[in-house]
């Protein structure tokens, strides 16, 4: 080899521009400290969902095709069952775009729950070799999932356009997709950490989804809840967005803002609650990953 | 001025058993059930101190190397060190940005390019964005792999792999380098190469942790070193005087017989366990000393516990200050062994001629099964020490080489 061709890498430490960091080890960091660090660390936060998208779709030619695939067949499925043989009421929506607007934003978290459930155990490798906030890895894998959720979104306001529904109000998905993020997040960063520990919780992830999903209005308007269980439905905070997420499909439906709120309010002290968790084990992670 | 890195007491605590901390959900819900008003403590489980009470300062600009036994509690202090672990109790400061290399090649995947690797490493490595985009063509060009950038990494050689690990590292930007055992891994030129990167680092500037079982290269790399044993440190000082204690402590009596039964550093399967290494004559007597390009039998003893078909041998000798002078094996020799029953046996090495300079060596001991997996693996179970001998002169003047030639000299000069 050449000496030409391999140049060193001179760099004096005096040249740095760089306030010293301190470190000392015993901290547990605080909550908004914690938050601070993995916003420090947003490029790995974005190479990390990078790396898992590029391989996704490098390996599958069905990739893109699975994305579309999913939400559209369940929709069909959804159609023919509940509107045209149950004939479940859509609250006047057609009910394509009715179960369509309920199946994405379920479909997200339905994904990106067991994704992030798994994601501290599957980079174990990297747990062991380096450091880096832990907390990039679920919150990493639950803006994988965000990938064939837009690719909904696209086909989603196709079919409103088909349904001639078409309004500014769909804006409000932007506001909405946060939301759905921070909750899958803040629930997926704790099971995550508990999957650690407890080896087993993996294989208890599809069945509190598949559970979940009848606890939430997708199949169902929430109208139909009998009034005294309305209170309990909302404290789902998917039931908040998703009906959000519906009705900014029709002009006229008013949103319900109760649901909304509490279903805010809940995702933040879910938030405050599995970081509390997530940093309390984050110190034995590379012990027993 | 602060030192770059502080330890203040520090211990970290394994329990062992039990899958190492993990269990299941169902059996504390199953035991909670059981018996819900019992009050399990971890007091039942074993516990191992990786490090103990361990206290030590490091001032900026100095290159540190740690040595020690497999176990002693390096891997575990590097990992303090990088924040990947935390201790079980004590302080540990550190000023500065620190970047860590437990492994070459941290975060690579397979099925992305070497470029897209580049990226992928050097951010989880902790370079910006920016930084890689400066710096791609200098770390590609350090590698030499120009040619194969855009190519699947599944597709390179493990000696690409490596140097493209490497390159991305010696190319991060920190004020604490902290170095576990790169150089083990790769070819000679590989490994000239990772030494004169380090070597310059140091002149950089820069604090340097630095663990390897090359203790030529930790005595080269380093002004300072660190000896653990069992987690505490043994000796703190210039390299040379830790190493020269160190590699002393490997064996201290210098018999020509030796008994292996003890030695409870070991590691494979033990379905073979050496017992006994004997040193003899060509005549198979033995030896009263032995000296450079004497001839000699190396008797190996050893008890199998489970028979092995199709077993290898090979040994290494290692000079004091820890350079592989020489190495051998039956499978390089092409002598096959069929079968090894239960039981105890020997096997001879004949050395024809040991053209190794006078000093003191040490000799680790390798068994396998015939797929390869170790059976028993005794580094550094032994030294002796080469007396000099008239064969190659008068042995003036040498600085230390490791190999003595036989040679002659012819002057041809105008009448």
């Amino acid at each position: 080899m050449p000496e030409s061709v391999s140049p060193s890498p001179t760099v004096t430490a005096a040249a740095l521009p760089r306030p010293v960091l301190e470190f000392v080890s015993s901290d547990s960091p605080g909550f908004l400290a914690s938050l601070r660090e993995l916003w420090s660390y947003r490029e790995l936060l974005f190479f990390l969902a990078w790396r898992d998208i590029t391989i996704r779709y490098r390996q599958t030619l069905l990739g893109i095709g699975w994305a579309v695939l999913q939400p559209v067949v369940t929709m069909l499925v959804f159609t023919i069952l509940f509107g045209v043989v149950v004939k479940v009421p859509t609250d006047g929506i057609p009910a394509p775009i009715f179960y369509f607007s309920g199946l994405l934003p379920w479909l997200y978290f339905a994904n990106a729950i067991p994704a992030s459930t798994s994601s501290l155990l599957g980079n174990g490798y990297l747990i062991k070799k380096i450091y880096f906030p832990r907390l990039a890895l679920p919150a990493g894998t639950a803006l994988v999932a965000l990938v064939d959720f837009a690719i909904g979104i696209v086909i989603l306001m196709a079919m409103m356009i088909y349904y001639d529904v078409m309004s500014w109000r769909l804006l409000l998905w932007i506001p909405l997709s946060i939301h759905l993020w921070l909750f899958s997040f803040a629930l997926g960063a704790y099971l995550s950490a508990l999957n650690v520990k407890y080896r087993d919780v993996k294989h208890a992830i599809p069945f509190l989804v598949q559970t979940w999903l009848f606890l939430t209005p997708v199949i169902y308007p929430s109208s139909v809840v009998p009034e005294r269980f309305s209170l309990l439905i909302d404290l789902n905070p998917l039931t908040g967005i998703i009906e959000s997420f519906r009705k900014a499909t029709v002009q006229t439906a008013s949103f319900d803002w109760q649901a909304l709120g509490i279903s805010a309010g809940v995702t933040v002290v879910l938030l405050f609650l599995s970081l509390a968790y997530f940093r309390h084990a984050e110190g034995y992670f590379s012990d027993i990953v | 001025m602060s030192p770059a890195i502080s330890v203040e007491a520090v211990s970290k605590r394994f329990m062992l058993g039990h899958a190492q901390g993990t269990t299941m959900l169902r059996e504390v819900v199953m035991n909670a059930l059981r018996a819900p008003f019992k009050r399990r403590s971890p007091g039942e489980r074993e516990v191992l101190w990786a490090l103990r009470d361990l206290s030590f300062a490091i001032n900026v600009g100095e290159v540190v190397g740690i040595v020690g036994r497999n176990g002693a509690g390096k891997s575990t202090l590097l990992k303090i060190l990088s924040r990947i672990t935390r201790p079980s109790s004590g302080l540990v400061r550190v000023r500065g940005r620190v970047a860590s290399l437990l492994e070459v090649g941290t975060g690579f995947h397979e099925e992305l390019t070497g470029r897209e690797n580049v990226y992928l490493s050097g951010c989880i490595l902790g370079m910006p964005k920016r930084r890689i985009d400066d710096q791609l063509d200098a770390i590609v060009a350090y590698a030499d792999v120009e040619r194969f950038i855009d190519t699947p990494i599944k597709h390179y050689s493990s000696g690409m792999r490596l140097r493209l690990g490497f390159a991305v590292a010696a190319h991060l930007e920190s004020d604490i380098l902290v170095v576990d055992e790169v150089l083990a891994v790769g070819d000679g030129e590989f490994q000239q190469k990772c030494l004169r990167t380090m070597g310059e680092l140091h002149n950089s500037g820069r604090t340097v942790l630095f663990v390897s079982h090359n203790l030529a290269a930790v005595e080269n790399l380093c002004t300072r070193a660190l000896w653990l044993e069992q987690g505490q440190l043994q000796e703190d000082g210039p390299a040379t005087h830790v190493i020269q204690s160190y590699m002393a402590t490997f064996t201290s009596s210098d018999e020509r017989v030796r008994d292996l039964r003890d030695i409870p550093d070991r590691q494979g399967t033990g379905d073979l366990r050496f017992t006994k290494v004997e040193f003899l004559g060509p005549d198979r007597t033995p030896l009263a000393a032995i000296r450079s390009g004497d001839s000699l039998v190396i008797r190996l003893h050893f008890e199998v516990h489970r028979p092995l078909t199709h077993p290898t041998f090979a040994a290494d000798l290692h000079t004091f200050l820890g350079t592989l002078a020489a190495q051998v094996s039956t499978q390089n020799d092409g002598y096959t062994i069929s079968l090894l029953p239960s039981g105890p046996g020997y096997i001879d090495l004949a050395i024809e001629c040991l053209p190794l300079a006078p000093g003191r060596y040490s000799l680790s001991l390798l068994a396998t099964d015939h797929g390869g997996t170790w059976a028993d693996h005794l580094q550094h179970c032994t030294s002796f020490e080469i007396l000099p001998s008239a064969r190659y002169g008068l042995m003036r003047g040498l600085r230390n080489p490791v190999l003595l030639l036989e040679s002659q000299w012819e002057v041809t000069a105008p009448d």
